[in-house]
């Protein structure tokens, strides 16, 4: 990200601003801030989902923020695997149908998942979950199967970029070890960068990087 | 994918998806409902009559001639003298002639008098005629013949003996003279099911000893006598004709209209039957619109929960739009799932419509008279079930564009 300005429609009270941020390829980094730091607004802006009113933001060698609408979305189904904190899958689908969802808006992505179904039993495996899991419904799984669920619908079809919103704050420390263990060993495997925001510092041994939001954000106002 | 996922998240919802569903498809129900019975009563007023050329009566209005000589509603207001009627009946355009004589009732049901060449000339249901389900014609004075529905109602079987009482609300009974069923009509679905027939001269012989509308005070003629006695009629209520050319009905219309001893109507049942649909066309308009505002008010309803689920499925819009879905596909996706329910809504109505049409038809017709057919939907009705569709589809566009606007708002990580 270079010189990225941002303010949230309606609400001219909060503003972030960007002067430089870079993840390398490959790279883990670790954002840590408070509640209202502009971690949320971060994450949207690089995953295109709101557009920035000034800067430069490259994933995977495009300039997101020169896109359109309809481009950036397309772009964010193709590039980036998105895992939320908690109500991370659509509970009344399948979990089959959750690990697909972004291979539906994606084409590339789709091509290089071959064959879906056999990718995302693949990756199901490889995050210890039974096979049988995928024809269940995704709101009748543990919250620990469901973060691992939303891993496998991040990894399927190897986005060059993984962005996570605070995925362990719902699970108990056991589960969030195991779950780290795993969502790492899967990202590295895929040769994904990983971007996570956080409030937990203890997290930080893992990853490549820790920064803190507010040594790469000014922010004004605070975030809802 | 989109379409099991839009299925998947309406069953998530089954509660009060269902109570819209169930909403619309009463609404459905009801306005098809209404279009049934209105095409039904339609169907059976126009095939209540058939074959006949011309109605004749005493002047007064076209629709009134046709409701109380055709279908036994409302009173002739005055008579046509039996002169008149033969003047009419020997014109050389007259084919054939059937005259009705009515004012008296047994029971619930209208007593008519007329000829037994009734029998062969009324026609109904495009050119259909009468049978008997059991018995036979006219024959003796005392005679009669019953409609099916007198039949069932009353439990008469032919041999039964039946009095007929004077006038229509009367307590006054032509006892002294006892009519026995001879026939009973096979079902028609025409007032001629709810009415008794006898003939013309037993109309005459049983009001021998009446004068002005009441008996003669201590006058009983024996009926031994009354069998001998001229019965030829002063009078009759209206008359059925037949001509023996299509081409001749004006002449004779316009000639009987301008019949110079007596004030006489001669209509043509078709046209009377348009004036009639023509008055209560507006009730009609007026139920379609009720029936129409039903379904609205239930698109509403729809509309309204739609509306009122989008703040607790924010973050399932934000798990969508973070996958890479635009938010024009969230738009669609809640388009869809309108869309979806109206179809189970029209469905499920078609469904109650047939259940209720097959529970009330045999109500409706013994009640009524109108008979209503139970049939595939057809072209008309296709195309108001499309059409409940693609306004539930328009109705969801207000929560759909919330949405679509909520997710644009939102981003993608939304805080609850």
């Amino acid at each position: 990200m270079t010189e990225v300005r941002f303010r949230w429609p309606g609400r001219a009270s909060f503003a972030i601003d960007v002067p430089a941020f870079r993840l390398e390829q490959g790279e883990s980094v670790l954002l840590l801030g408070e509640s209202g730091s502009g971690k949320s607004t971060l994450l949207s802006l690089t995953c295109g989902i709101v557009a920035a009113q000034a800067g430069r933001i490259m994933v995977a060698g495009t300039d997101i923020a020169s896109l359109r609408t309809g481009a950036r979305d397309r772009f964010r189904a193709e590039q980036i695997g998105v895992i939320f904190q908690q109500f991370n899958l659509l509970p009344y689908a399948r979990v089959l149908d959750n690990i697909l969802l972004p291979l539906r808006f994606a084409p590339v992505r789709r091509a290089r998942a071959g064959d879906g179904h056999a990718e995302a039993e693949k990756l199901c495996e490889s995050l210890g979950l039974p096979a049988r899991v995928l024809s269940s419904a995704a709101g009748r799984l543990s919250v620990g199967q469901q973060q691992r669920v939303a891993v496998a619908r991040a990894l399927i079809g190897r986005p060059p970029l993984i962005v996570a919103d605070e995925p362990t704050s719902a699970l108990d420390a056991a589960t969030q070890d195991s779950f780290l263990h795993l969502l790492f060993a899967q990202v590295r495997e895929a040769g994904s960068s990983l971007l996570m925001v956080s409030h937990d510092e203890r997290l930080g041994s893992r990853f490549d990087r820790v920064i803190h939001l507010e040594s790469v954000v000014n922010t004004q106002g605070a975030d809802a | 994918m989109i379409l099991r996922l839009a299925i998947g998240s309406l069953l998530a919802r089954a509660l009060t998806v269902g109570m819209t569903v169930l909403a619309i498809a009463l609404s459905v129900a009801l306005f098809l409902g209404v279009e049934k019975v209105r095409t039904g009563a339609r169907a059976s007023f126009a095939d209540t009559i058939s074959g006949t050329d011309l109605i004749v009566g005493a002047r007064s209005g076209s629709v009134q001639l046709l409701l109380y000589s055709v279908f036994r509603i409302g009173n002739a207001t005055n008579n046509v003298t039996w002169e008149s009627y033969q003047d009419i009946a020997t014109r050389p355009e007259v084919d054939w002639i059937v005259p009705i004589s009515l004012g008296d009732s047994h029971r619930q049901f209208r007593v008519m008098g007329t000829t037994p060449e009734f029998f062969d000339r009324y026609k109904y249901r495009g050119g259909r005629a009468l049978t008997f389900a059991a018995g036979h014609s006219l024959g003796d004075l005392y005679d009669t013949v019953i409609g099916a529905d007198v039949a069932d109602t009353l439990g008469y079987a032919v041999g039964d003996p039946i009095v007929v009482s004077h006038g229509l609300a009367s307590f006054t009974a032509h006892s002294d003279q006892p009519f026995r069923v001879a026939g009973i009509v096979a079902k028609t679905g025409t007032p001629v099911d709810r009415t008794v027939i006898v003939s013309l001269e037993a109309i005459e012989a049983i009001h021998v000893d009446w004068q002005s509308g009441a008996q003669i005070p201590g006058k009983t003629t024996p009926v031994d006598v009354i069998r001998t006695m001229d019965l030829t009629p002063t009078a009759i209520s209206a008359a059925l004709v037949g001509v023996k050319s299509r081409l001749q009905v004006f002449k004779l219309q316009r000639w009987i209209n301008e019949y110079p001893e007596e004030p006489l109507l001669a209509v043509l049942p078709g046209v009377a039957l348009q004036e009639l649909w023509q008055i209560v066309g507006i009730a009609e308009k007026a139920l379609i619109g009720v029936s129409a505002m039903v379904v609205v008010t239930a698109l509403l309803g729809m509309m309204a929960m739609i509306l009122s689920s989008l703040g607790e499925r924010r973050r399932e819009m934000a798990v969508w739009r973070a996958m890479g879905a635009r938010p024009a596909t969230i738009l669609s996706l809640l388009v869809l799932e309108a869309a979806l329910m109206a179809a189970a809504g029209a469905v499920l109505g078609v469904a109650l419509l047939y259940a209720g049409l097959a529970l009330a038809r045999p109500w409706v017709d013994a009640t009524f008279g109108i008979w209503l057919p139970i049939e595939p939907p057809d072209v008309r009705e296709l195309w108001v079930l499309a059409g409940v569709i693609a306004a539930a589809a328009l109705a969801s566009l207000v929560p759909a564009i919330r949405a679509y606007r909520m997710s644009l708002a939102d981003g993608m990580m939304v805080r609850i």
